[in-house]
């Protein structure tokens, strides 16, 4: 009986969670003028327009391949980096290793605000300005200290001894690393390169700052539906659920990875 | 567990060093510089000292800014980590269900700040929004652009939308590490499920709901593009929070040197709140560190 209970709650607060989202699912499948005059809960005059006009631009579409670009390298550079420097963590002391690894998580502490212009300013020195490589770096500030933060959960989880058999079995480290102590956590990679993609997917003031053109985020595309004539609601609304795709197909193929990530414990 | 003493250790610490001090030290030193100067344009700046110190910290409007978004958080914190925390425990362990929850709890999280904004204008909108039309029907006026308190409303309703799955995520991942031998045990003993909540789940989940605390904290303090897009800091002044009033400052005025002594002054605000949190959790739960 409580076990019922429980379930219903549990599917009662999935089903708000949803709702948001299929509201705007609803939006972005109706003509604009539709939208405004008539209110209707579920559609009856279905329309494909909004999402035609959005793969048939390429200012629009190429918004979403410059995302998932910058996404993807970020998420490189964040778990190639964050790999060796949590093995360290997890495994040695050495000289101001508490300090680093508490300075590294201030870093997702600093207003992002602020460090718009300098951004701009340091970016644009190396002339980066406007490449995907920018947003990448940019994200690293954030991402990369996350990794290392829950890559290192994930190590500790695992017994020393098995290092040291390795080591007395003749493997070199690089060669353990690689062949032995990876595999072992790949659970925990798959999570955190799931959180890197997140994180990365989701900001945008340092993505729309350090880019103008080519390497645009969908996101700040997005601004441009205001137009004279007011908000275009329903283009709106297509471009907000086709930013929702790429991270809902990223989850759907990790899903087993993260539970099973999870249930390895710590996150 | 003991580690080995090893100093070449830093050497595989050093990429990650390299690439966040890229990113890091340089902007913060630019942002210091800034903070001591007056600056009319290139090549005319003045050194002025604390002065944008002093005159940021006597600034009314902005501790007006600093208690709205101490509220925010303190109120956001205390819907959310109840929630998720019950959220975790009412998932199912196993099986497709296990993983169909966790897909659709994820999805929030996946959406870009700023689209969440425009979902939740679509969504409460008293014209053509499904909860703002819903409780305008209901007879009580509700909206979130001429309103302050619908504004509050519907933001921390955003808010907790949109990171009560991050909880609930950490929250399960944590349920999920405590051996199935502890559950046996209780059952042995004739615990009940609050005893059980109480003595086994609790203090095992210190850890995650540590990170959860501290993510939840930074990123409800830090809170930007969600209000900017869905009130822009209004109606009047009701919803502007730090970032807003910074971003005002920053790029509405162009006061570089207040905005940046007003930024350093934010960051030390957070580093301060964190670093209790931290050593407040840790106190909490000494003898069986995880």
């Amino acid at each position: 009986m409580t076990i019922k209970k429980r379930h219903v709650l549990l599917v009662f607060y999935l089903f708000l969670l949803f709702l948001p989202i299929y509201w705007m699912l609803n939006m972005s499948l109706r003509y604009n003028a539709d939208i405004m005059s008539n209110f209707q809960i579920i559609p009856t005059n279905i329309t494909f327009d909004n999402y035609a006009k959005i793969f048939g631009d390429p200012s629009w579409y190429s918004g979403y391949i410059n995302s998932i670009i910058y996404v993807t390298i970020n998420t490189v550079i964040s778990l190639l980096t964050a790999l060796p420097a949590a093995y360290a963590f997890s495994r040695y002391h050495f000289i101001g290793d508490s300090q680093i690894f508490f300075w590294l998580l201030t870093n997702r502490m600093a207003p992002p605000a602020v460090f718009l212009l300098p951004f701009f300013q340091l970016y644009s020195t190396f002339n980066l300005i406007d490449t995907h490589i920018a947003v990448a770096l940019s994200h690293c500030l954030f991402n990369v200290p996350l990794a290392v933060w829950i890559l290192e959960g994930f190590m500790s989880g695992v017994p020393r001894e098995i290092d040291e058999t390795a080591f007395i079995d003749g493997y070199s480290f690089p060669r353990f690393f690689i062949r032995v102590f990876i595999p072992l956590i790949r659970a925990g990679i798959g999570v955190t390169a799931f959180f890197c993609f997140m994180f990365s997917w989701v900001e945008l003031l340092l993505a729309r700052t350090l880019t103008t053109t080519a390497a645009k985020p969908i996101a700040a595309t997005m601004t441009r539906t205001v137009s004279a004539t007011g908000l275009d609601w329903g283009l709106l609304a297509a471009a907000g659920i086709l930013t929702i795709v790429p991270g809902a197909l990223v989850i759907y193929f990790v899903r087993n990875h993260l539970a099973k990530g999870f249930a390895m414990g710590r996150v | 567990m003991n580690k080995w003493e090893n100093n070449k250790a830093w050497f595989l610490v050093l990429p990650v060093f390299v690439i966040v001090a890229f990113s890091a030290i340089i902007p913060l030193m630019t942002v210091v510089n800034y903070s001591v100067q007056d600056i009319f344009g290139p090549g005319q700046r003045f050194f002025v000292g604390v002065e944008w110190f002093r005159e940021v910290l006597l600034d009314e409007r902005l501790h007006d800014a600093l208690f709205k978004q101490l509220s925010f958080s303190t109120l956001v914190l205390l819907i959310e980590m109840p929630l998720g925390i019950g959220i975790g425990l009412m998932m199912p362990k196993k099986g497709w269900t296990s993983s169909a929850c966790l897909v659709i709890l994820a999805l929030p999280l996946l959406i870009p700040w700023n689209v969440i904004g425009t979902i939740w204008i679509i969504f409460t909108r008293p014209d053509i929004g499904l909860f703002g039309a819903f409780i305008n029907a209901t007879g009580i006026p509700f909206d979130h652009t001429a309103s302050g308190v619908d504004a509050w409303i519907t933001l921390m309703l955003m808010e907790v939308w949109h990171w009560t799955p991050l909880v609930a995520l950490l929250a399960y991942a944590g349920l999920r590490a405590i051996p199935e031998a502890f559950y046996q045990a209780a059952k042995i003993d004739g615990a009940s499920s609050w005893a059980i909540f109480k003595y086994i789940q609790l203090p095992k989940l210190r850890g995650v709901m540590t990170i959860a605390l501290l993510l939840r904290f930074m990123d409800s303090f830090l809170i930007y593009a969600e209000p900017f897009v869905l009130t822009g800091g209004g109606p009047g002044n009701s919803t502007t929070f730090l970032s807003i009033y910074l971003v005002k400052i920053a790029v509405g005025q162009f006061d570089l040197g207040p905005a940046a002594a007003f930024s350093l002054i934010y960051f030390l605000i957070v580093l301060l709140f964190c670093w209790l949190f931290y050593n407040a959790l840790q106190a909490a739960g000494t003898g069986d560190k995880s």
